[in-house]
């Protein structure tokens, strides 16, 4: 078994199987649905947008603007908000995404957190924009929460989605 | 003589540029985002797309709902003993209320018969479970689990043992969405149960406490006075508790006093909520009267 730790950028990868790809996005999509309340609610990060970020750094030929424009509108249905408000903050994320993927992973990875945490920041700041042009109050300080621990989930989410494609060590190597 | 590729190698080609197709995304987003606002377009797609996830959202309650379900077995015997005395205790000190309730709505009928007044239609209720609330930080809204299929329709008052949650405002197959009074977009009609005074609470989002607007400063209200609906826009029956009045300041300067409010219904954390029937229809609106002053005016200007 791989050691359940991220790879090293040196490290080669098994290639990604696409249904891997089909399934995380789905259950980041589902886990948005949970219910919570309070303190949670708060703390709660916006996990489409994580792994979706993840794919589109990791994965920019089969995962791009069009798939995450795609996604932004199911996470409208979910959360019953305006069509198009969620299309169009994943769809910069990802353009966003792809602009940084070339150096963004030879960081380490709080460094790489640090950088999400921005992209996180600017795409959750689209939506903010779009709502008050539509004559929401505005939020509490607290929205930009989320966008914060999704970036410190960051490390883990990489090492998570990383793994089915480490390579096994054969027993000569250790 | 082969001639050398002009034409990269197809392994190259990728489609339009990123910033072409987040152009053509970002514009479709914006359109999307104007034909939802502005005429409701898509409220099909909508609806199409809840039917599909539905099922796939109910999987992911499974293990959170198994847990509960677990967890009452685990339950102490004292846990169990002290809620079962506090429930008694309740429907105790609830009983002379209930006994006396039919004798007074006969009573009620009654005297409504003899002053020619439409009868109070009496509500039928469907229990419903919230299914998780809505992460939009902008709008407060909730997701319970009965929709068409059980007959709940657009305009339903949502309450709790407490008092009022809010209104249905979107209907599914299979479950629905609340807009909580604490929306901004909210509005319930209410009096205030001491005195009488009849106002509208607007909702104020998550951030702020609803309030009462126009309310004249000598108006009579004081904080801790109970709002109840008042029933007079066919949405809500009348005579449900809603909110407690916190706040209420007067200053000279204004023409208005500005009454802040506490919702009472466990508007964050109800798990069961009761969606209640139609209530009376509405009377039909009275016909605009023939010659009002604008058209007049109109015809007025084009004869001469």
């Amino acid at each position: 078994m791989p050691p359940f730790v991220a790879a090293r950028p040196e490290e080669i990868l098994l290639p990604v199987r696409p249904w891997f790809i089909v399934l995380t996005l789905l259950v980041a999509l589902l886990a948005n649905t949970v219910p919570m309340s309070g303190m949670a609610l708060t703390l709660k990060p916006d996990f489409l947008a994580l792994v979706l970020l993840y794919w589109c750094i990791q994965e920019p030929r089969l995962i791009g603007v069009g798939v995450a424009w795609c996604l932004g509108l199911m996470m409208d249905v979910v959360d019953a908000t305006v069509f198009g408000q969620h299309a169009l903050a994943y769809a910069v994320l990802a353009y966003g995404a792809g602009y940084f993927r070339r150096r963004v992973l030879r960081f380490s990875l709080w460094q790489q957190a640090a950088q999400v945490a921005v992209l996180l920041l600017l795409s959750s700041g689209l939506v903010l924009l779009v709502r008050i042009a539509g004559g929401a109050p505005p939020p509490r300080w607290t929205y930009a929460v989320g966008s914060l621990t999704g970036a410190l989930l960051w490390p883990l989410v990489t090492a998570l989605l990383q793994w089915p494609q480490r390579p096994q060590r054969s027993p000569a190597e250790r | 003589m082969r001639h050398l590729p002009v034409e990269p190698p197809p392994f190259f080609h990728r489609g339009p540029s990123p910033l072409t197709r987040l152009a053509v995304f970002g514009l479709l987003s914006l359109a999307l985002l104007f034909a939802d606002t502005r005429y409701r377009y898509l409220e099909n797609i909508r609806r199409g797309a809840a039917i599909v996830l539905y099922p796939m959202q109910r999987i992911v309650q499974m293990p959170g709902e198994a847990l509960a379900y677990v967890g009452t077995y685990f339950s102490s015997q004292r846990a169990l003993s002290d809620d079962n005395a506090a429930l008694q205790a309740q429907l105790l000190s609830q009983a002379p209320l209930v006994q006396a309730y039919p004798a007074v709505e006969k009573e009620n009928a009654r005297l409504r018969g003899l002053m020619q007044l439409e009868a109070r239609i009496p509500v039928d209720a469907t229990a419903a479970e919230v299914l998780y609330s809505s992460r939009d930080p902008f709008t407060q809204k909730l997701f319970v689990d009965k929709g068409e299929a059980a007959g709940v329709q657009a305009g339903r008052a949502v309450i709790d043992s407490i008092g009022v949650v809010g209104q249905v405002t979107r209907v599914y197959p299979y479950m629905s969405e609340v807009t909580l009074v604490t929306d901004k977009d909210h509005a319930v009609p209410v009096k205030v149960e001491r005195s009488g005074v009849r106002s509208v609470m607007y909702g104020a989002g998550a951030a702020r406490a609803p309030e009462l607007r126009y309310l004249s400063p000598s108006v009579e209200i004081e904080p801790g006075d109970l709002l109840v609906t008042s029933g007079i826009d066919g949405t809500y029956p009348a005579g449900l508790a809603v909110a407690q009045v916190v706040s209420v300041e007067r200053e000279t300067g204004q023409s208005f006093a500005h009454v802040t409010c506490k919702p009472l219904a466990g508007i964050d954390n109800s798990a069961q909520v009761l969606i209640l029937g139609s209530t009376a229809a509405a009377p039909p609106r009275p016909e605009e009267p023939a010659d009002t002053a604008a058209p007049r005016k109109g015809r007025a200007r084009r004869k001469g």
